[in-house]
């Protein structure tokens, strides 16, 4: 067993015993338009905050849409404790993502959170985070962890091209920030995994979180130079928190709940 | 101060407000959300003599105003329940049910008769939906015939409350019902999930793994408060009705088709607390209408 399991291990047994999950409205703070498909939503609890980790999600209940019957799983984007604020960054993809890219200032969201377990936090060590699409969304909050520890933090996006690259800038706060476009409008040409960066320097841990595919290839990238990697999972989920059985992962150690023991699993874990 | 609890044969409930098996994980998934003692009782996962992987993902759809899944009653089995589970949970404040599955008769007695071992389970619900293996996978609650030979078996070796629960697949459920009174259920619970199927036009593929899955949620409360409605008027054991139920306005209208308690399943994941809320709601209600027992409204449907 590498450290990072044990790591993810240890502080899965402390989470599981002391996070409790809430279902409470937040007030919608403010929408920010990125591009097109893409905007983050800042949320303000009511009361205080519980503690979040990195790569935990929320699924949040979507109000007058008739075809969206079930909550919508988000991964947490950030966390301010100052403002008391949660930021969602999502991509719109049907009704249910469309009508919250509808949400005003004042609004209210009903929020079940916080799910799932986390990424592990390494401690002085060299971190790449890969994201890509909509999966970027928990690697902002995890790069903030990250150099909190003492890690030297990463971050290499894939995005279709240049105007799909954003929030560079929250990036940088945390580390280093790098992009493929698939166009080559900005940045280096191509897929994350074939950013010259993987060539050039030696990674300790990488975490990863987008499209299957993609994180297949960061995957096979971190398994051939024996780096410990971790990924987020999607899965079709109908609780959110352990109850429907309806959002499994195979995993070595047979089916698994993507959203309790995951959405984050080591790679050694999965059959891929 | 008005009266909500009722009595399923020899098993009281605080109120007519149930889970239902399969939406609430052991309870325990729920704690953070609401007090299980403010609930008439809680059904655990449907629980097989062995160990189940169940199905492949997929295994859930979201459809209009409901859900498909296909999870395949995975289960560890319920030597591991009575083992792991059963000490955990043993001490809530509410009945708790066990929900027994299988695909050949022994397998649903060799179940029953190890639950029925344990203290603080007063009563199991027999879920006669799985497809029987030996008789080629036609489920059991789909023909009186094999319906009435699983619930006699399990009658012989259970000795408290046997809840069955019926298959809503099936032309007439009446015939079935009467076919499981007369081995002697105690009560009876409907509706199971209808068999349903969705598929994306883009891919040209099922969304389930399994191309068809169990229909739930508001899309099917309808055949649900029918059956319940028929199912009243054909047997003389105490009915439990459930399907789609998502708030105490729906809960009332299945004990005034003649439910005497009801279950709350899909409405659990959209939300937590509701199962707590109805209670409250069928509280109001009665007040609102002058109603001191829940008890005078069960099957009062005025017809005319
Ligand atoms: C743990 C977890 C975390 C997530 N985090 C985020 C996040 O941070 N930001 C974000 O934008 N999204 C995230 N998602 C995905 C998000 O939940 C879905 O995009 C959303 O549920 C779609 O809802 P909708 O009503 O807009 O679309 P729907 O009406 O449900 O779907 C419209 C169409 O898109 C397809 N579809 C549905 N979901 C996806 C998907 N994930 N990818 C591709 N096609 C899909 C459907 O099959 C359908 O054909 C996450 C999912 C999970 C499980
Ligand atoms: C995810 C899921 C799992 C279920 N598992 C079981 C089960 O193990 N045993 C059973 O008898 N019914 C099971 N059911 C059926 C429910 O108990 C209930 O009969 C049905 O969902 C209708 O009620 P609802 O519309 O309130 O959900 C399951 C339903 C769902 C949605
Ligand atoms: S979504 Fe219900 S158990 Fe994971």
């Amino acid at each position: 067993m590498n450290y990072l399991c044990l790591d993810l291990f240890l502080t899965d047994i402390i989470l599981l015993g002391t996070m409790k999950k809430l279902v409470q409205d937040f007030e919608v703070l403010q929408r920010k338009e990125l591009n097109d498909d893409h905007f983050v939503l800042d949320v303000k609890a009511l009361e205080p905050l519980p503690e979040i980790r990195p790569g935990q999600f929320v699924n949040v209940l979507v109000k007058d849409s008739n075809t969206t019957f079930l909550r919508r799983p988000l991964s947490i984007h950030f966390v301010d404790y100052e403002r008391n604020t949660i930021s969602l960054y999502i991509k719109k993809i049907g009704d249910g993502t469309k009508k919250l890219g509808e949400l005003k200032e004042g609004d209210s969201l009903n929020i079940v959170y916080p799910l799932g377990n986390q990424y592990s936090i390494p401690n002085n060590a060299n971190t790449l985070l890969v994201g890509g699409g909509c999966g970027v969304a928990p690697l902002l909050y995890l790069a903030k962890h990250l150099k909190e520890a003492g890690n030297n933090v990463t971050t290499l996006l894939g995005v279709r091209s240049e105007k799909d690259a954003v929030e560079l800038d929250a990036y940088k706060e945390y580390g280093n920030i790098l992009v493929t476009t698939e166009d080559g409008s900005f940045g280096e040409k191509g897929y994350p995994t074939q950013h010259s960066i993987l060539e050039k320097e030696k990674f300790d841990y990488v975490f990863t979180c987008g499209p299957e595919p993609m994180m297949k290839a960061v995957a096979a990238y971190s398994a051939q130079n024996n780096i410990p990697c971790e990924v987020s999972l999607e899965n079709t989920m109908a609780c959110g928190f352990g109850a429907c059985l309806c959002c499994v992962t195979e995993t070595t150690e047979g089916n698994k709940c993507t959203c309790t023991e995951g959405p984050v699993f080591n790679i050694n874990d999965l059959k891929w | 101060m008005v009266n909500l609890g009722v009595k399923l044969k020899d098993l009281s409930l605080k109120n007519p407000v149930m889970t239902a098996s399969g939406t609430f994980g052991f309870g325990e998934e729920f704690e953070d959300f609401i007090d299980l003692s403010n609930l008439g009782g809680i059904l655990v996962k449907g629980t097989t003599r062995h160990h189940r992987e169940g199905n492949p993902y997929p295994r859930m759809a979201e459809t209009p105003s409901g859900m498909l899944n296909a999870v395949g009653l995975q289960n560890k089995g319920v030597e591991n329940f009575c083992k792991d589970i059963y000490p955990r949970i043993k001490h809530y404040d509410t009945n708790i049910l066990v929900n027994v599955s299988g695909s050949v008769i022994e397998d649903y007695v060799e179940t029953a008769a190890m639950i029925n071992e344990l203290e603080h389970i007063p009563a199991i619900e027999l879920n006669i939906s799985c497809p029987n293996v030996k008789e080629g996978g036609m489920a059991f609650g789909t023909s009186c015939a094999s319906a009435a030979s699983v619930v006699k078996a399990v009658r012989e070796v259970y000795k408290k409350h046997l809840m069955v629960k019926l298959s809503p697949n099936v032309t007439d459920i009446t015939e079935i019902a009467k076919a499981v009174e007369a081995e002697g259920a105690d009560s009876v619970s409907l509706i199971n999930t209808l068999l349903g199927m969705a598929i994306d036009a883009e891919t040209r593929k099922p969304l389930l793994s399994t191309v068809t899955g169990g229909l739930s949620g508001p899309a099917v409360k309808p055949v649900a408060l029918r059956m319940v409605w028929q199912v009243f008027n054909a047997v003389n054991i105490p009915i439990v009705g459930l399907g789609g139920i998502m708030n105490a306005k729906d809960a009332i209208e299945f004990i005034l088709a003649g439910a005497t308690a009801i279950q709350i399943g899909t409405a659990n994941f959209i939300d937590p607390q509701v199962t707590e809320k109805v209670v409250v709601g069928i509280e109001e209600y009665m007040k609102r209408h002058n109603v001191q027992d829940i008890n005078d409204l069960i099957g009062a449907l005025q017809i005319q």
